[in-house]
């Protein structure tokens, strides 16, 4: 039988708020374990939460940037439950009324072409903290920095049918999170989580199968390869005529499968119900107005205008503007340069590829758009060849020194004195009779085993249009 | 002269003037607190050193022309109110040792004003009783006759202001804990409108009708905390941003024009109710009679969901409740359970242990009323209770500015009569939930006497934010009968 996996994620993304969302503690990450706390974050006995105005507005802005709804009241819930990283006992999210509904993304796969995923709503809630443990010690120890940042978690409607999709909506959303400058997207440090719901029905049905959630997909890569994997498992349970049972199940990207979590985790009632310590949140017009008039360009809006002002290809604008932060490097970089295509293809293939290589991303890139404007700045006034470009890219790479330093120190200009060069053509033909001969007797194909040979004596610093010329007359002359 | 004696209005008056000085008049409080406190237990702790450094301090201020109402003047504070450095326990077990690093706002502005903190009151373990004797600690007594109740859950404060330990004490109430208290001991308790003093730094039971009000001997001395405490607080979300009279008004208000023009209603489904002691009625009886004498117009109004109100606060309260308790879980501060074996062991122990009967009661009535498949039976149907109940309110104060009405059932019982009956102990509750599930004010002055001496008291509620309405009835039932000179002998 023929089954279509439908499939639904669920993303928490933090809020780069600099203070926490009911409390004035400072978010800032990797701090000593509960400096970043005070007796609200901490649960301690008669505080009270204020709800932060500036996660409302970032909340707004991701609703805004994925086309949802704004509720003009929405209203905080408790989720109860006990756990030693939840001060309170309970966490304050918003469950019965969220701040935004009824949003969509566009994104787009190569197999399946352009679709429109639902997003079912955006609410917004506290992160708990973390629990660190000592099995040396048979401890447990409880770091309260993390309770109390916003998040704002988003769901998707069951729109998602693929891997590749799933990918696909997540990088665009991860993408638009940066672009509006709402969340950091940092996966490793856990400011974008997501989890999966997976279920499959047989093709053509309507009603949905049983699912099952998957946790701890630290990556957009793990995502797509748990998804796949939990599609051939439930395929094959089905296929045995055995029943998927519903179940939370953690990923483990080193076995490549996903584990039942069954026993770590009960079915939770969490006894939802409106926290009377909070009041309803009212968002105005006039309040979603200023958030809309302050909107970032985003990466479609972005991209077209890639394309019209710089006159790239839709492939090479797409690329440039998956990432905020390398659409920031390209048009810092191509300020001052007058051929922009040059160096987006410089971009697209030298700098991601070296970053791909050390698997950094643009933002912790050892090549600064400064110094690459200046690398590209020399290829264009022709003072190093393409040639000497890449080698002087790999040293800056390498050094993080800037090009006209090591341009100069390393003598790389490019030798463009027809004087020099026909002293040196001579001297490779001297060298080299046999391929003269040859040449001259038809193999005109070796003219490039002499233009190497020139390049190779003046490393790469030969401006092959003058050599040309050069070489060209000397070979044919004396015949 | 005996400085106990004094209300707050006389006392700051004298404090002003240079009369007496705040550290005679704290001296005088704590020494009548050692004399007589270990018959009353209204004091879960009192700080001398500190009382007297405090009460120092105020008078430097005082001679450096810098007099407040409050400057110098001795307070109680119901034990979960927050104060910095000095323990609050809310009468648990659960939190002995709990020092806060931080004052609650109330607190704060006393501080602020140079009023003494002069201690701690007993209370109902966080707040859940009507007696003073579910504190783990001790119960409290009757200032009028040992043998009897004070009234709770703020028991210690009113025990402590009719026994004259202090100028004034403030208390919290949740469906009755401060009105019906001060009716016990023949006090004045006002619970001021949902929103209208902020509530950090007490120490929750029941978020959405918890608020904190004065306990006094006078209606007058109600209203001055009431302007020192009232008022919005940014730390406070549910603290309504609204302007702050000078409830004293009130009083001149009364002086001026007694109370004609102002009608009264009389919910007639109170006196129709089964079970309310003869002497009470007859207390509200002289009541409604006075308000009339006084120039006021009664009325007959209805409040037709009262029936329903004890029901729909014992799911709404115990559901807030076993929520806003969760926190005390051994974790981070207070009580924690010995030798656990696990994680789950250790909560179940640390709370077992940690919190009393009738606390643990309310949570467990909370945890199942939220419970999946039962949410929408109990807390829904509740809060819709709760809605009709405010629009009865809101109708009510349609036809009058004010209502009439008895505080408790009957005065003060026995002590250990209905420990064994939380039920009937709820019930007794039925005059007072109202105000707290409507979010308006009410204030219990005292109203009479039972045949067997024990206090009676009067509760009149008013629209929200209409404190003033209460100061000036209350102030002209007060006047009129005189009741705020007659002490308790200890
Ligand atoms: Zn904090």
């Amino acid at each position: 039988m023929e089954f279509e996996p439908v499939i639904g994620l669920e993303v928490h993304a933090q809020l780069k708020t600099e203070t926490k969302i009911f409390c004035s503690c400072t978010t800032t990450f990797g701090n000593a374990p509960n400096a970043n706390t005070c007796p609200v974050c901490t649960g301690m006995p008669g505080v009270l939460p204020v709800l932060n105005k500036k996660a409302v507005t970032f909340a707004i802005r991701a609703a805004l940037a994925t086309h949802c709804t704004i509720a003009e009241e929405s209203r905080f819930d408790r989720k109860n439950y006990f756990y030693p990283d939840l001060p309170k006992g309970y966490q304050i999210s918003q469950y019965a009324a969220p701040i935004a509904e009824h949003g969509h993304l566009d994104i787009a796969t190569d197999r399946t072409g352009e679709k429109t995923i639902g997003i079912t709503r955006i609410h917004m809630e506290e992160d708990a903290g973390k629990l660190i443990h000592d099995p040396a010690r048979g401890k447990s120890l409880v770091d309260l920095n993390r309770t109390g940042v916003p998040l704002i978690e988003i769901v998707s409607e069951p729109d998602i049918r693929t891997p590749a999709e799933a990918g696909a909506y997540l990088r665009k959303l991860h993408a638009i999170l940066k672009y509006i400058d709402v969340c950091d997207g940092n996966m490793e440090e856990g400011s974008f989580r997501c989890d999966a719901n997976i279920s499959l029905r047989p093709a053509g049905q309507q009603a949905f199968g049983t699912r099952t959630e998957l946790k701890n997909l630290n990556s957009f890569r793990h995502v797509e390869n748990a998804i796949q994997y939990e599609i051939e498992r439930q395929t094959h349970v089905l296929e045995q005529g055995d029943a998927v049972i519903q179940e939370t199940r953690l990923w483990d990207p080193a076995k490549n499968k996903t584990m039942s979590m069954r026993g770590k985790e009960q079915a939770h009632d969490y006894r939802y119900f409106p926290d009377p310590d909070l009041v309803p949140l009212i968002v105005d017009q006039h309040w979603i107005q200023q958030v809309a008039d302050q909107m970032p360009e985003l990466p479609e809006a972005k991209k077209a205008r890639f394309i019209s002002r710089y006159q790239l290809s839709d492939y090479d604008a797409g690329i440039l503007t998956a990432d905020i932060h390398l659409a920031d490097f390209f048009e810092a970089a191509v300020a001052d340069l007058s051929n922009v295509k040059q160096a987006a293809n410089w971009i697209t293939t030298t700098l991601l590829g070296l970053l791909n290589a050390r698997g950094l991303d643009i933002t912790r890139s050892p090549v600064s758009a400064n110094d690459f404007a200046a690398l590209m700045g020399l290829l264009e006034s022709q003072k190093i060849t393409a040639a000497v470009a890449k080698t002087v890219f790999e040293e800056m790479a390498q050094t993080g020194a800037d090009p006209g330093t090591i341009v100069q120190q390393k003598g790389l200009e490019q030798v463009s004195d027809s004087l020099a060069l026909q002293t040196l053509v001579d001297a490779v033909l001297v060298e080299n009779p046999d391929e003269v001969a040859a040449f001259r007797s038809g193999k005109t194909k070796l003219f490039s085993f002499f233009m190497g040979q020139i390049m190779k004596k003046t490393r790469g610093k030969a401006d092959p249009k003058t050599l040309t010329p050069i070489l060209q007359s000397r070979l044919h002359q004396e015949k | 002269m005996d400085l106990h004696t004094l209300t707050l209005a006389q006392a700051s008056r004298l404090l002003g003037e240079k009369k007496i000085s705040s550290l005679e008049l704290t001296r005088s409080f704590l020494d009548r607190i050692d004399t007589h406190d270990d018959a009353i237990n209204s004091f879960l702790s009192v700080d001398k050193a500190d009382a007297l450094a405090l009460a120092k301090a105020a008078d430097q201020q005082i001679a450096a022309g810098k007099h407040t109402v409050f400057t110098g003047i001795p307070v109680a504070m119901k034990d979960l109110l927050c104060t910095r450095g000095m323990r609050t326990t809310c009468g648990s077990k659960m939190l002995d040792n709990f020092i806060p690093r931080y004052d609650a706002t109330v607190v704060e502005k006393f501080k602020q004003a140079h009023g003494v903190i002069i201690g701690k009151t007993n209370m109902d373990e966080f707040a859940m009783g009507s007696s003073t004797e579910n504190s783990a600690y001790f119960p409290t007594k009757n200032p009028w006759n040992t043998d009897y109740v004070p009234g709770g859950s703020s028991g210690g404060s009113a025990a402590a202001v009719a026994a004259r330990f202090c100028c004034a004490a403030l208390g919290s109430d949740t469906g009755g804990s401060i009105r019906q208290p001060a009716s016990h001991c023949g006090v004045v308790g006002l619970k001021p409108t949902y929103g209208r003093v902020s509530r950090f730094g007490l120490v929750s039971y029941a978020s959405s009708l918890d608020q904190i009000g004065p306990i006094t001997r006078t209606v007058e001395d109600a209203a001055m905390v009431l302007n020192l405490i009232a008022g919005h607080d940014p730390k406070d979300s549910t603290s309504a941003p609204k302007d702050v009279p000078d409830f004293t008004d009130g009083l001149a208000a009364f002086d001026r024009d007694g109370l004609s023009g102002m009608t009264v209603g009389i919910p007639k489904e109170y006196l129709g109710m089964e079970g309310i002691d003869p002497d009470v009625l007859a207390v509200f009886e002289n009541a409604r009679r006075l308000v009339e004498d006084l120039g006021a117009a009664t009325v007959e109004v209805s409040l037709p969901h009262t029936q329903y109100v004890v029901a729909a606060y014992y799911i709404i309260a115990p559901c807030e409740a076993s929520s806003n308790l969760a926190r005390f879980d051994g974790v981070k501060y207070g009580f924690r359970a010995e030798q656990p074996r696990d994680l789950m062991d250790m909560y179940k122990h640390t709370r077992s242990e940690g919190f009393g009967q009738e606390v643990q009661r309310r949570i467990i009535i909370g945890t199942y009323a939220l419970s999946a498949g039962y949410y929408d039976a109990y807390y829904g149907k509740a809060s819709q209770v709760r809605a009709m109940i405010m629009a009865d309110f809101s109708k009510a104060f349609e036809t009058c500015d004010i209502l009439l009405a008895p505080v408790a059932p009957t005065p003060a019982f026995r002590i250990g009569e209905k420990t064994d009956d939380p039920l009937t102990m709820y019930l007794t509750d039925i005059f007072t939930l109202s105000a707290n599930m409507a979010g308006v004010p009410g204030i219990s002055v005292p109203g009479g006497f039972s045949a067997k001496g024990l206090p009676i008291g009067i509760q009149m509620m008013a629209g929200r934010f209409d404190e003033l309405s209460l100061v000036r009835a209350g102030y002209g039932m007060e006047k009129s009968l005189g009741l705020d000179q007659l002490f308790p002998t200890l």
